[in-house]
């Protein structure tokens, strides 16, 4: 790893200034993602500005359906909130499965989402849960928030505070992780909201990143059930091709994963 | 650099580091607590796990400054004096080592998956650890008499 220079805040005002004084600067939150990518010598810093210290990043409200994730909560907190279970389920077994128990104790939602891997799972769920992303200098729709592989909407000082989302009627993840990896290959978050509309978040797959589904949205609100899949498209021309699963496996998996996400979700 | 202070072991220690100086380094370069150790230096094999505020992490993954203030525990850590602890007592009994170099995360995975499992009620059965061992990799032993040592250290802290 090259040199860096460590800052701790204790604030996102903090963090905001100490950020704005160093030179090249990064915000870790868990770290699990920015420190083995330094090490690689990927990323370089000259500055780090730790925000796992942030007490106002941290804990999980459900409030009447209204559900709202502080940014520095880590995935095993996720995974593990009572609470968050009984409002949406499918949302803390997707945390549940993210790395490795170690990894979990220290990654986060705000970074995960911050970093936008295509093969990450929480932006599935963002985009599905029609959720909005709080930073320390506006709210964003997670439509608008995921612009691309590995990149989103954020500023570069720009900090993510919370989530938030209301608690659909029925959701589920289901998930075909890399058998080595074990990131996801293709990765579906679908919800039916109370209203009867359908979000279908599909991660791992697309060359652009997560995307919504519009088709099996429409099959799904028509008529919520694995049949309705049967005869929905998915462009192999939107799906990423490398060693692991060319286009069409890949589009295949998808379908399949909608299919499992709904047959969960009941 | 920095001066980090931290409590390791129950002991509290300082030392100089460079701000990109890793956990596992200074555990093993500065304390020289060799028994956390480095395998694949890439997130994935788990021999450096150790418990950070009674939460098992990745030392190979976590600057040493980022745990500045912490409470750390290696697998130094865990007997008391000559006395193993019920789950390194487990791994000798049930043999669940060969070469022993990934015993050390093996061992710290194994506590923190036992606390917390006791924590919550929920039940450790088979499945549970070996997905629950999805970040320790081990080359020699397939796992089995790792599982069955981890079942028998888990019904002897009941």
């Amino acid at each position: 790893m090259y040199e860096v220079n460590y800052h701790r805040a204790t604030s996102v005002e903090e963090a905001a200034a100490l950020f704005a004084k160093a030179g090249d600067a990064k915000f870790v939150a868990g770290g699990q993602t920015l420190i083995p990518t330094m090490k690689q010598h990927l990323a370089a810093p000259s500055d780090l500005v730790d925000l796992r210290h942030i007490t106002a990043l941290k804990g999980i409200t459900v409030s009447g359906g209204q559900v709202t994730i502080g940014a520095g909560t880590t995935h095993a907190e996720v995974a593990g909130s009572a609470q968050l279970r009984s409002a949406c389920a499918a949302i803390c077994d997707l945390a549940g499965h993210i790395g490795d128990p170690a990894v979990r104790h220290m990654g986060t939602l705000g970074g995960s989402i911050a970093n936008n891997d295509p093969a990450a799972d929480y932006p599935a769920a963002m985009v599905a849960l029609n959720a909005a992303i709080r930073t320390n200098k506006r709210t964003l729709a997670a439509e608008d928030f995921f612009t691309g592989l590995f990149e989103t909407a954020l500023e570069a000082d720009e900090i993510i505070v919370s989530v938030s989302f209301q608690a659909p009627a029925k959701c589920a993840y289901a998930k075909f992780p890399n058998p080595a990896s074990r990131y996801a290959m293709a990765g579906v978050f679908v919800a039916r909201g109370t209203d009867g509309s359908v979000r279908v978040g599909v991660t791992g797959a697309g060359s652009s990143g997560v995307f919504r589904h519009s088709g099996m949205e429409r099959a799904l609100a028509a008529n919520w059930s694995t049949g309705a899949l049967d005869n929905v498209s998915v462009d192999e021309n939107m799906m990423l091709s490398d060693i692991h699963g060319d286009a069409a496996y890949r589009a295949n998996l998808v379908k399949v994963m909608a299919k499992r996400a709904v047959a969960a979700a009941g | 650099m920095a001066t980090v202070t931290l409590t390791v072991n129950g002991k509290k220690v300082s030392g100089e580091v460079e701000d990109r100086t890793l956990l596992v380094q200074f555990l093993r370069e500065n304390l020289n607590l060799t028994g956390t150790h480095v395998g694949c230096d890439t997130s994935q094999c788990g021999a450096c796990v150790v418990h950070m505020d009674g939460k098992a992490i990745k030392s190979c993954t976590t600057l040493a400054v980022q745990a500045a203030g912490s409470a750390i525990t290696t697998i130094e850590g865990l007997a008391d004096g000559t006395q193993l602890h019920p789950v390194q007592a487990a791994f000798r009994e049930h043999h669940g080592l060969q070469c022993g170099f990934c015993t050390p995360g093996m061992i710290m995975t194994a506590v923190d998956m036992i606390n917390r499992h006791k924590a919550n009620g929920s039940k450790l059965d088979e499945k549970t650890i070996r997905a629950e061992l999805e970040g320790n990799i081990c080359r020699c032993t397939g796992y089995h008499n790792i599982v069955r040592a981890i079942e028998a250290a888990n019904a002897a802290m009941a």
